[in-house]
């Protein structure tokens, strides 16, 4: 299959991916912090100062794309993982493997800033209200994709057990929002409603945005440097269990 | 007819073997051998459908056994390692519900006469638990003489099994090939079936 | 032997194969009893506290106890070899499981389904909010066995399996519990338990039709 004069099928072996990626990630990390820069300078100079909840709701700009992240990054790793199955492509599960982390941080990232909203905002460090509850929950997905990878000890089912979880995960995804959702209306308690955010200027849109397409970059760059640790760490251990066959 | 092409497999990130290519036919009985860890086990359970292989095919009178797995599964009698031995249920039921699973219907004089050819009549009535090893692999073999389907593959068979279960299973091996049925085994000593079905391959890198 | 008299016949298996163990099957009936109790002895024996809270105890305490039975569905078939077996029979992967997980749900969801109006006495909920209390675990412990048959799957012959499965499969019973729970709350608060019922069976027709295919894939890449 060819792309712009690019076979791309040559790039779907770990060998040859391995060179690609390296040269790759720097481009998309000097992305991210570009992006970045632009981002927070609009973040925290430019948008004006809600006169509601001071400058403390400025965090909002890191919350939400933070959380937009953590969603985006479990759908591209369950769309690896079902590559991988369909396929059976190594470097489909490597990539899941790869972002992972990545998606937690965000994920955890999310929780906090959430948390460091909170406190000014309703006095409290944790609301329990229908998105922090969910990215709470995603959160345990992704841990329990990263513990069932490590628990299991041959890479290759390693690889096709976190792959069935992935998916089965974002399957699932879709129903524990609706349901952390009808939870929420339901115990009329907490009509705390972290989405109703200040009116959104314009510029602040903006600022989110870049922010967003920062992480994002970063979340690329981020992931094509640990796919080559995880090549690597793979090919060290074939090479290791070839040679000692050999004795 | 049982096809194999150019199989290849790796288990661990090691290569256990590559390149195998073999073809069996009816009345011949095939010993894959191969020092321990070459990946015996791990073939037998590529051709019983269980495990994948890293490149290559298998099949079955022509189609690959990933496609044709219905089909496949009802002319194949697989024994693993394990003896498949639920220890909670008597010999009599272990051998009724196994037989019946793989979709056959025994009457009880059927099991009756398959589990005193394996010398187990006397114990019909216990617990598997109380079976000894080379009892219990005598209960997972006595399915080879309810099951007519063609193909055995069968890992280890010998194992803890004495002089006279050994003959008796060698006898049972002979009247399937002669029958026209197909045999893979793995084992450490040579099976005495008659020359004209024996065929070996040697796998191992 | 079609395929649903050899379903009929791995049915009569695993349910003898339960009967003839019978331990297993009141420990965890004894744990739903003891877990429950914990509550309250830890908040305090106030009336109207744990009438509030109990469809929420009843029901974690209930989920908990069905996650305990889970290693019992394939991890014993797994170690004497006869799974293996399971894999070759004339019959899709997908019926072998939902056979197996139906003969897991009658011998413990079904008995904690039982027990638990039992035990909502103790906790003073009026008969309607039991009848509801019972009739949404009815409908939530199959889901259990179902979601838990995937887990149980993935985490066959792993090492530390038994926390790897309560981390894998606690947050896929959130909305179970949720819509459960949720239930009995609305009937408690004089709400139509209606919506929190017809969403469980809704989860549970997904679950029907999903989870098996799924724990079947979870069995070949555990087997391979």
């Amino acid at each position: 299959m060819s792309l712009f004069g690019i076979n791309w099928f040559r790039y779907s072996s770990p060998q040859t991916f391995y060179p690609l990626a390296g040269k790759l990630a720097p481009i998309f990390l000097t992305m991210a912090v570009m992006l970045g820069l632009v981002g927070f300078y609009i973040a925290l100079f430019i948008a004006p100062t809600d006169f509601q909840q001071g400058e403390a709701y400025r965090i909002i700009f890191v919350h939400v794309p933070a959380a937009w992240m953590s969603m985006f990054i479990y759908l591209v790793m369950a769309g690896w993982a079902a590559v991988g199955l369909a396929l059976n492509a190594r470097l489909s599960f490597m990539m899941a493997q790869a972002l992972a982390p990545t998606g937690a941080m965000f994920t955890f990232l999310a929780l906090v800033t959430g948390a460091l909203w909170g406190k000014p905002m309703w006095g409290a460090w944790w609301v329990w209200d229908a998105r922090l509850t969910s990215e709470l929950i995603l959160l345990f997905l992704y841990v329990g994709f990263m513990a069932l990878q490590s628990a299991i000890e041959d890479t290759r089912r390693a690889d096709r057990a976190g792959a069935v979880f992935a998916l089965v995960g974002a399957i699932n995804v879709p129903i524990i929002y609706f349901s952390v959702k009808w939870w929420n209306t339901l115990h009329q308690g907490a009509s705390i409603n972290m989405t109703k955010a200040p009116s959104m200027a314009a510029i602040m849109l903006w600022g989110m945005l870049l922010l967003a397409l920062s992480f994002w970059a970063y979340s690329i760059g981020v992931a094509l440097l640990r796919v080559r640790c995880v090549i690597a760490e793979r090919e060290r251990e074939s090479a290791w269990l070839g040679a000692a066959a050999e004795d | 007819m049982l096809e194999v092409d150019v199989l290849a497999c790796q288990r661990g990130g090691r290569r256990l073997f590559e390149n195998l290519s073999f073809t069996l036919h009816p009345g011949e009985l095939l010993h894959i051998q191969g020092v321990n860890g070459s990946g015996k086990t791990s073939l037998l359970r590529i051709l019983a459908g269980l495990s994948m292989q890293d490149a290559g095919e298998v099949r079955w009178e022509k189609h690959d056994i990933k496609a044709s797995r219905d089909q496949y599964v009802t002319q194949l009698l697989y024994l693993g390692h394990h003896p498949a031995v639920k220890d909670d249920l008597s010999v009599y039921e272990n051998l009724l519900i196994s037989s019946r699973l793989a979709g056959l219907n025994p009457s009880e004089q059927e099991i009756r006469s398959a589990l005193e050819a394996t010398g187990l009549s006397s114990r019909i009535r216990l617990p598997a638990r109380v079976l000894s090893q080379g009892q219990r692999r005598r209960l997972a073999l006595s399915r080879l003489w309810l099951d007519s389907r063609c193909l055995w593959v069968l890992d280890e068979p010998f194992t803890a099994l004495d002089v006279h279960a050994t003959q008796l299973l060698e006898q049972r091996l002979e009247s399937h090939l002669a029958e026209g049925g197909m045999v893979v085994l793995t084992t450490h000593q040579k099976p005495a079936v008659s020359e004209q079905y024996l065929r070996i391959v040697n796998i191992g890198l | 032997m079609n395929t649903l008299q050899i379903m009929r016949c791995l049915l009569w298996r695993e349910i003898q194969l339960v009967l003839r163990r019978r331990s297993d099957l009141v420990s965890v009936l004894f744990f739903f009893v003891i877990a429950v109790s914990l509550f309250p002895l830890g908040v305090g024996a106030e009336p109207a506290l744990l009438r509030a809270i109990a469809p929420g105890v009843l029901w974690v305490a209930a989920l908990l106890s069905a996650m305990m039975s889970l290693g019992r569905l394939f991890a014993a078939d797994h170690a004497d070899g006869t799974l293996e077996q399971l894999l070759l029979i004339p019959v899709p992967l997908g019926l072998v499981v939902s056979v197996k997980v139906l003969a897991h749900w009658l011998v413990s969801g079904l008995p904690l389904a039982l027990l638990a109006p039992i035990l909502g006495l103790q906790f003073d909920l009026n008969a309607g909010e039991l009848w509801v209390l019972t009739f949404s675990l009815l409908l939530g412990t199959p889901l259990l066995s179902l979601i838990g048959a995937i887990g149980a799957a993935l985490t066959l012959g792993v090492r530390g399996a038994g926390v790897l499965l309560a981390v894998l499969v606690l947050p896929l019973y959130i909305p179970v519990l949720i819509f459960g729970a949720g239930a009995v709350v609305a009937s408690a608060t004089g709400m139509s338990p209606q919506a929190g019922l017809s969403l469980l069976g809704a989860l549970l027709a997904l679950g029907l039709v999903f989870a098996p295919f799924a724990a079947a894939a979870a069995l070949r890449v555990s087997l391979e």
